[in-house]
């Protein structure tokens, strides 16, 4: 009961943990908040719906979903985002607010207001251990997520590029007095952040089996608390509050039946960490 | 014919109410975000602690109207400046969550805790009562409007004086004002306390007018219309936000179309007025006052 229950929150958790991550990569090198982060989540979430229904393969829908989402979150940063970044940094955020909403009302619109089912046959199988049960799609979850987290730690530690990103992320001005592009540095966070972002919306997709105009709100304003949480911008900080975050969803509710709003909790973690610590589980003032 | 006439002016007098309502709520965001430059993505919160004092008082306790309301702004200023004390200690960023998330928290007490009426929220509000009978519609509008214009009036007056000053010196920079000895964290507890009390007195005049209240009423989403009214007019101006209320509470009411495409033409709002026209209708630097600049200075010019 109580395995089960931790294999639960961490599947969830590292959903969060997907999303989160290209927020706090964003927010480490340009210091905005991308709202529309979550919108980039539901419309990876809608491109591999629709690239599954055409081509009835999962894992090239999770591929072109991730690189739509990739595609989508480079067009935000250079059309929306870089413009902007000499006022002051209300500005953006109220840009990507806009932006969030805008997107939302699209898919409304061009998709419909009902929920699109995404049932694709992936063909891992459940997994039962005694009364220890891994669905098919929670085994997908935790797979992807680690092999995504892999990749991105070995890029951000064993790159040049990764090198590039975290000196951009630490100080972008004299990172680029050493001769990096900056510019192209903040492009590759975006790809990567709105790729992992796109793959977290296809996951979701696949293990709720349903697509739907709405499906990034709650992700929105959730992965913002776990961001903070982590200390904006602490990428392992972030996994940790993102696992965190999972977990005490599926105890509070799930073992202790609290009858809470599962989707509050984030925001009290955070708002009680935040009187404690005012810069995050793992942050630095 | 006179039928006819009493249920146009009904209608009339119903977006009136609601456009003076969404132009307090704007004026008071205006106050934290504009004057201080604190930004606020749970506004609509004290607006709905407001309305639901408000309503508690009146329904459950018995309190006349003339009390229920003012003790709405007093008890949302009071959770404004318990809020705001250890929000205001954070960064700028952190602040926007933070109160995006009492936003949500504040929201799901309403919701889930039976004392506010869950989900079906409070009936049997009514209007005010005053010489032995119940206040009429057109009568509300003007109490509440005649109370709005002393708001502006304090406003104006805050505007000239220390308070005013300090305000404007934390939102140009944060830390020069703290090294010339501005008490920052007080300051911005004021601003955030008279917004928040604001609010409330608009929840306040918003329950006793739609005469039952839900928690929808004031989630995020309605956050996010009175920020939307705030930029649209102009940041930090006097006039914008109200001008914002007024053309973005109007429009919907006028056109079926607007009306159904209302959240796109918000969200698409925010995000052309903030990529094109940072400073809003009536910024410094937008179009609309270059061009009466020039219409005024024009003639001088000549002669």
């Amino acid at each position: 009961m109580l395995i089960q229950q931790l294999a639960n929150g961490i599947a969830i958790g590292s959903v969060y943990a997907l999303i989160s991550l290209g927020l706090t990569m964003v927010y480490g090198i340009l210091r905005i908040l991308h709202v529309a982060h979550a919108g980039i989540y539901a419309l990876g979430a809608y491109i591999g719906w629709f690239s599954f229904r055409l081509l009835g393969d999962f894992w090239l829908s999770l591929v072109i979903g991730m690189a739509g989402a990739a595609i989508a979150g480079y067009l935000v940063e250079r059309f929306l985002y870089s413009p902007l970044l000499h006022l002051p940094r209300i500005a953006p955020l109220i840009v990507s607010i806009g932006l969030f909403i805008t997107m939302e009302e699209a898919f409304r619109i061009v998709a419909g207001p009902h929920t699109l089912t995404y049932n694709a046959s992936i063909g891992l199988g459940n997994l039962s251990i005694g009364s220890f049960h891994l669905t098919e799609t929670q085994i997908l979850i935790l797979l992807v997520t680690f092999v995504i987290l892999i990749i991105l730690w070995t890029i951000l530690t064993r790159t040049r590029i990764g090198l590039a990103m975290r000196a951009c992320a630490m100080d972008a001005e004299t990172t680029s007095s050493f001769g990096v592009n900056v510019s192209g540095i903040i492009a590759v966070n975006f790809l990567i952040g709105s790729a992992m972002a796109g793959a977290a919306g296809v996951l979701i997709g696949v293990y709720d089996n349903q697509v739907w105009p709405t499906m990034g709100s709650l992700p929105a304003y959730k992965a913002l608390a776990i961001v903070v949480l982590g200390g904006l911008g602490n990428i392992p900080g972030t996994v940790l509050a993102a696992i965190v975050v999972g977990l005490a969803e599926t105890f509070l509710i799930g073992v202790l039946a609290i009858p809470f709003p599962r989707d509050a909790v984030a925001f009290i973690a955070m708002i009680l960490v935040l009187m404690f610590r005012p810069y995050g589980l793992l942050g630095k003032a | 014919m006179p039928y006819g006439f009493v249920m146009i002016s009904g209608y009339l007098i119903t977006i009136l109410i609601t456009v003076i309502v969404y132009a307090m709520l704007a004026h008071s965001l205006n106050i934290i975000t504009g004057h201080a430059g604190q930004i606020s993505l749970g506004h609509a919160a004290f607006f709905g602690i407001g309305a639901y004092t408000s309503a508690l008082l009146y329904t459950g306790a018995g309190f006349p109207f003339w009390v229920s309301v003012p003790l709405a702004a007093v008890v949302a200023g009071i959770v404004g400046a318990l809020l705001g004390i250890p929000c205001l200690r954070v960064r700028d960023d952190f602040l926007a969550i933070t109160t995006m998330g009492i936003g949500f928290v504040v929201e799901a007490v309403f919701l889930y805790i039976p004392f506010f009426g869950g989900a079906m929220g409070i009936g049997g509000i009514n209007l005010p009562g005053w010489f032995g009978r119940e206040m009429s519609k057109p009568e509300y509008f003007l109490l509440i409007l005649i109370v709005f214009i002393l708001l502006i009036l304090l406003d104006r007056r805050l505007g000239r004086s220390w308070i005013g000053l300090a305000w404007s010196s934390i939102r140009e920079d944060e830390q020069a004002a703290e090294a010339m000895g501005v008490d920052v964290v007080r300051f911005k507890v004021m601003a955030f306390v008279l917004g928040s009390s604001i609010a409330g007195l608009a929840g306040g005049f918003y329950a006793h007018f739609l005469t039952f209240i839900m928690p929808q009423n004031f989630g995020f989403g309605q956050s996010i219309v009175i920020l939307c009214m705030v930029v649209f007019g102009g940041i930090g101006t006097r006039w914008g936000p109200i001008l914002g209320a007024i053309i973005l509470g109007v429009l919907p009411e006028i056109s079926r179309p607007i009306m159904e495409y209302r959240t796109l033409i918000y969200g698409l709002l925010l995000l052309a007025m903030m990529r094109f026209q940072p400073g809003g209708l009536l910024g410094e630097e937008s179009i609309l006052p270059k061009i009466l600049r020039w219409i005024q200075y024009r003639p001088s010019e000549q002669g």
